[in-house]
């Protein structure tokens, strides 16, 4: 059974492609056959995070205009064998697809793979239309922001219309320390506004940007983000991972790595 | 300085602020439309009662279905001072 798996968030700069990049090579590290697709067509930046810009050939436009084979714009990641990036097209514009042709090439990918994660674009125009088409769940990224979260919600509103059955949602770049002087939404406060389950929560982590730098994704890394992003795939796979406690007490530091030390042993 | 005297935590007024903007986002209920009901129920209610329609307050909201999405379903809040009541009275 393949899970077709949307990442959006409606809102620009929040976290959508450093999280299908960790989610993908989280999922393959775990054992699982998974293909990300860049649906950003025209502002493709999966690849760069995932470090393999340089093997580009095809892209999804090829693929839907019948210009290649679908496993001719498959670039296979040799960090895990499971791991396939489908990129996106830089000099065309998102008109270039529909969703009726997302949904058939996404049909034909199902049989391969395990899991299919779809990288949204910003915005709720034809990009946001097409990565959606053919989605079975739906993980909505968002920050502890106002502007992000009013955006998510748009975008909830949008996945409910299109009866996207699963939708689940990760809270990006909190900051414990300001949830704790009481200058920024907790985990809890934006999950008590969306009304959704959460995927997970990963901590502002400057490891994000170094790894983003390097195009290495860092989950499974003893990094905190790292950490976050593993527990985050280990739910994808049906595991009961507790959630991490970012805004109860001082010391939230030193508890979260004690947290970490006990799941340590799970996978990966 | 300012920062000792701010009573209220940006945390609570960002949560707060949201709440109220997001009821508006969902709903979808222009400005406009919501002046020419609140003008129609002072009417109604005129009828039967004195009430104090500078002071009246009609709001839409929202009900907190039990931390589920699907089932929270909007509320129409209508909060109106009455100055006199009986005199008017059904007849």
């Amino acid at each position: 059974m393949s899970e077709v798996i949307v990442i959006t968030s409606g809102k620009g700069g929040v976290g959508k492609t450093t999280t299908s990049a960790n989610i993908g090579t989280g999922l393959a590290a775990l054992g699982k056959k998974v293909v990300l697709i860049d649906t950003d067509i025209g502002l493709r930046n999966l690849d760069v995070v995932m470090g393999l810009e340089n093997r580009i050939v095809y892209n999804l436009v090829d693929v839907i205009e019948g210009t290649c084979r679908i496993k001719q714009a498959l670039i296979k990641d040799k960090r895990y064998p499971g791991l396939f990036l489908m990129p996106s097209a830089q000099t065309r514009d998102k008109t270039a697809v529909t969703p009726g042709q997302m949904i058939k090439m996404i049909s034909f990918l199902r049989d391969q793979f395990d899991f299919i994660i779809l990288d949204c674009p910003a915005g709720i125009e034809q990009g946001f239309q097409n990565a959606i088409a053919a989605a079975d769940h739906a993980v909505i990224v968002t920050t502890p922001e106002v502007s992000a979260i009013r955006d998510a919600d748009r975008v909830i509103g949008l996945l409910e219309a299109h009866e996207i059955a699963k939708m689940e949602c990760i809270v990006n770049r909190v900051r414990p320390e300001m949830v704790r002087r009481g200058n920024m939404m907790s985990v809890d406060d934006v999950i008590d506004i969306l009304a959704l389950p959460l995927l997970g929560a990963v901590p502002d982590d400057e490891n994000v940007v170094i790894a983003t730098n390097q195009g290495e994704p860092l989950v499974g890394t003893a990094t905190m983000a790292g950490r976050a992003y593993r527990n985050i795939c280990a739910r994808l796979v049906g595991e009961d991972v507790p959630l991490l406690n970012f805004d109860s007490g001082r010391h939230v530091l030193s508890k979260l790595s004690g947290v970490f030390r006990k799941s340590q042993g799970a996978k990966l | 300085m300012r920062i000792l005297f701010r009573h209220k935590k940006t945390r609570t007024i960002a949560k707060g602020r949201l709440k109220i903007l997001l009821i508006s986002d969902r709903v979808n209920c222009s400005p406009q439309m919501m002046e020419l009901l609140k003008n129609d129920i002072s009417k109604v209610i005129s009828k039967y009662m004195k009430i104090d329609e500078q002071q009246m307050e009609v709001q839409i909201g929202q009900t907190d279905g039990n931390g589920r999405r699907s089932e929270r379903k909007p509320v129409l809040y209508i909060n109106m001072p009455i100055l006199e009541i009986g005199k008017h009275g059904i007849s």
